[in-house]
């Protein structure tokens, strides 16, 4: 009886997914509720994860749960620690979750709300979170190693050294565009930037609290740095109020970029205590309680979805970012859909935390489940606007013009009505001076953030909504920001020291302020010229940060299928074989099109080479010619850089497939590197001898 | 309802690291007195425990994109 209701239910669930899914799918010139968008998520989850997720457990890693964890095994009270499955659910999760799933769907809304939505889902089910899930098995069964040297192990040295470098380029790529997008969010706003401004010193009191004050009492930190937090919002408006204040606040966006360098160098060299770890609380705090607060306003409100399921733009001239549909849409939405950063928290971090196997499937699976639901929800909060509103944040004057009226009949033309006038009141409301080319797809994240917010819980508030949306996109970028320049000195030092020994040491000064500086300076050079750029550079940097990701999800999805046909698992090889084939298909032609293209907007060489003849015929303006050759050489360089990604790619893929190939044959390879099976002492069942 | 309330309030505690120092005299005394033997030092004070744990904690790659 119980079974056959089971079946009943589950039955109910998958019809009512596919009608959602069908309902969205098949929705043409109505406006659709973004309920049906939530129902189709859920259920899809809850097949996923009752279905596919099970199977792969229980019968591709075959989960065991009588087998002792490194938690266990290595248990020293500090960072090997067995940890309860919901806490542990809790940190594996605030890790995962950055500001990417709300930036990607953001920006991929302009090719209407439906590709994205099918990848988002689509692509976590079947890619992120299966490779999220492998990855933390794997490292599991390896004493909690990284990817890094999981890929070393098994692979040989050149997948471990692709990983390694792999990792430090796509953290250069990303900080650059996290940055662009808090710059863009800051631009001549004063309530921005000093709120954001004001989470510098609030995170320091709360750093100084927890470490001398009253040591170790965290939740007391972090009430007060969370009530601070709030009533920098309200000073915010207060300040942008007040004429001789507001002019200190008052920025051009690449006096922005200068003072965020200035912060990521100096947070990368103060101590963690003082800045980073506090920040990370804050941040993560606010970002739990946002999202659960955006998901509950979704609910209540049920706002309909006004931008219709597919553009014209999905020919690819964009003006968001330039490229077609396909490859570009799996590229934009990296985190949310799948994202390789989340296979360097799975390996190493939270293995040395799971308590038994058996939470394999809800943490690595899981998690990810519910990072692709942030991002459906960003995707919401993008199409909810007026799609003309929504263009009008996000188009660069470089693409639309300068003055408003232009852009505004540029973009009517369309097909997409907005009206200076709906866009001035609109910024009025939200307390800001103008909302055209707000590029980097947090201003108009926060504007449909506000308004979900501002009809669900009090429309007079507005105005503090969209700075409250603004404070917590740009409190956990920088912690991106400065928990990555950090890594990333850690990594440089390493390699360093392999030439000279004192620079690897973590402690000394020279070298701490030597490859600090470098690192903020590889980023830094990346966003400054992203705020030059009239385009916007966000439709530069994200495509890259795509490709990189995407690259770093292919090397974890390699080592995953390497380690599975070594271990005698051939036919199920596919679980994570196609994942890592559609991966390097849509790499590979979105690294060729900004290769190889010559739609100046979208391949590299192609953009360069259309500025370097604009320059030598004379057509441009003083201003632009005056920036045209660094962004030329930067075009050139970035193109490179492509190549250099995808060399890497292939490198790593055919070094997989080689080792595959001798293990099939019977030829000697690298040895399978799991640590010998230990029976759990907290396993009940299992009888001692 | 007090009962959950306290549940809800340990799952706090727990989740931000409020209650590491009494989690790690806990391991302390469960984990070093049976093999004193080996190496034998007192338990450290909530400021010295507190200090290596949130250094150790931002050691390597602890937040995504």
């Amino acid at each position: 009886m119980n079974t056959q209701l089971n079946k009943i239910i589950w039955i109910a669930i998958s019809l009512l997914g596919a009608a959602a899914v069908g309902g969205i799918a098949l929705n043409r010139g109505e406006d659709i509720n973004a309920l049906w968008f939530v129902t189709a998520a859920l259920c899809i989850y809850a097949i996923a994860y009752r279905f596919y997720a099970a199977w792969i457990a229980a019968n591709v890693l075959v989960i065991d749960t009588t087998r002792a964890t490194p938690a266990e095994r290595l248990d020293n009270g500090k960072d090997f620690v067995p940890t309860n499955r919901w806490i542990l659910f809790g940190h594996h999760f605030a890790a995962i979750a950055g500001p990417g799933p709300l930036v990607g769907p953001t920006l991929a809304a302009q090719f209407g709300y439906l590709p994205g939505t099918l990848w988002i889902l689509f692509g976590a089910v079947l890619g992120g979170c299966v490779q999220d899930m492998v990855t933390l098995f794997l490292s599991t069964r390896r004493d909690a190693k990284s990817l890094g040297q999981m890929a070393r192990d098994e692979l040989g040295p050149l997948g471990g050294t692709a990983a390694l470098i792999g990792t430090f380029f796509i953290m250069i790529i990303l900080i650059a565009v996290l940055g662009l997008v808090v710059v863009n969010a800051m631009k001549h706003s004063p309530w921005a930037t000093s709120t954001v401004a004001a989470t510098i010193p609030i995170a320091m009191i709360v750093g100084v609290y927890m470490r001398f004050i009253r040591p170790g009492q965290v939740l007391e930190a972090s009430a007060i740095g969370v009530i601070l937090l709030l009533l920098s919002v309200v000073a915010g408006g207060w300040i942008d109020n007040n004429a001789t204040l507001r002019i200190l606040f008052d920025h051009e966006g690449l006096t922005l970029a200068w003072c965020v360098m200035v912060y990521g160098f100096a947070a990368a060299i103060l101590p963690v205590w003082l800045l980073l770890a506090p920040r990370d609380y804050l941040s993560t705090y606010i970002k739990v309680g946002t999202i659960t607060l955006l998901a509950l306003a979704i609910i209540m409100l049920q706002p309909e979805v006004k931008m219709p399921a597919l553009t014209q733009f999905i020919d690819g001239t964009g003006p968001i970012f330039g490229g077609k549909l396909f490859p570009f849409v799996f590229i934009t939405i990296a985190c949310g859909a799948i994202s390789g950063f989340h296979a360097l928290i799975a390996s190493g971090t939270t293995p040395k935390l799971l308590i038994n196997e058996r939470d394999i499937r809800m943490i690595g699976y899981g998690a990810m489940l519910l990072e692709s639901f942030v991002a459906l929800m960003a995707m919401i909060a993008a199409t909810v606007l007026d799609p003309g509103v929504f263009f009008a944040i996000n188009s660069p004057a470089g693409v639309v013009g300068a003055l408003e009226i232009d852009a505004v009949a540029k973009i009517s033309s369309w097909g997409f009505p907005v009206t200076v006038e709906q866009m001035q009141r609109l910024a009025n409301q939200m307390g800001e001076a103008s909302l055209f080319a707000r590029t980097g797809g947090a201003p108009s994240l926060a504007v449909g953030m506000a308004s979900i917010f501002g009809s669900a819980f009090g429309e007079k508030l507005l105005a503090l909504w969209y700075h409250f949306a603004i404070m917590f996109e740009a409190i956990f970028i920088l912690t991106t920001l400065d928990a990555g320049t950090r890594v990333g000195r850690f990594m440089l030092q390493d390699m360093l020291g392999n030439i000279w020994p004192k620079m690897g040491k973590t402690s000394w000064a020279p070298s701490v302020i030597f490859t600090s500086a470098l690192v903020v300076s590889g980023w830094g050079y990346f966003l400054y010229i992203g705020v030059i750029d009239p385009n916007g550079g966000v439709n530069i940097l994200w495509p890259l940060f795509g490709i990189a990701n995407q690259m770093l999800a292919a090397i974890a999805l390699s080592v995953a299928t390497g380690i599975l046909i070594k271990s005698d698992k051939l036919k199920y090889a596919w679980v994570t074989g196609l994942p890592l084939l559609w991966l390097i298909i849509i790499t590979s032609s979105a690294a060729w099109e900004k290769i190889a293209s010559t739609d100046v907007r979208v391949g590299f060489f192609a953009g360069a080479n259309d500025l370097v003849a604009k320059l030598a015929s004379g057509s441009m303006s003083p201003e632009k010619a005056s920036v045209a050759p660094q962004l030329i050489f930067n075009l050139q360089l970035d193109a490179w850089l492509t190549v250099f990604f995808v060399a890497l790619l292939w490198l790593i893929v055919f070094d997989m497939l080689r080792v595959c190939g001798r293990y099939l044959a019977g030829k000697p390879v690298p040895p399978l590197s799991e640590t010998p099976h230990r029976p759990s002492r907290w396993v009940e069942d299992w009888v001692r001898d | 309802m007090l009962s959950q309330l306290k549940a809800g309030w340990r799952l706090l505690r727990r989740l931000s690291g409020d209650d590491a120092y009494e989690r790690y005299l806990r391991h302390y005394a469960k984990c070093h007195q049976s093999d004193c033997a080996i190496e034998c030092h007192t338990p450290l004070s909530k400021k010295e425990f507190y200090k290596q744990w949130q250094d150790e904690k931002w050691n390597g790659v602890k937040r995504c994109c």
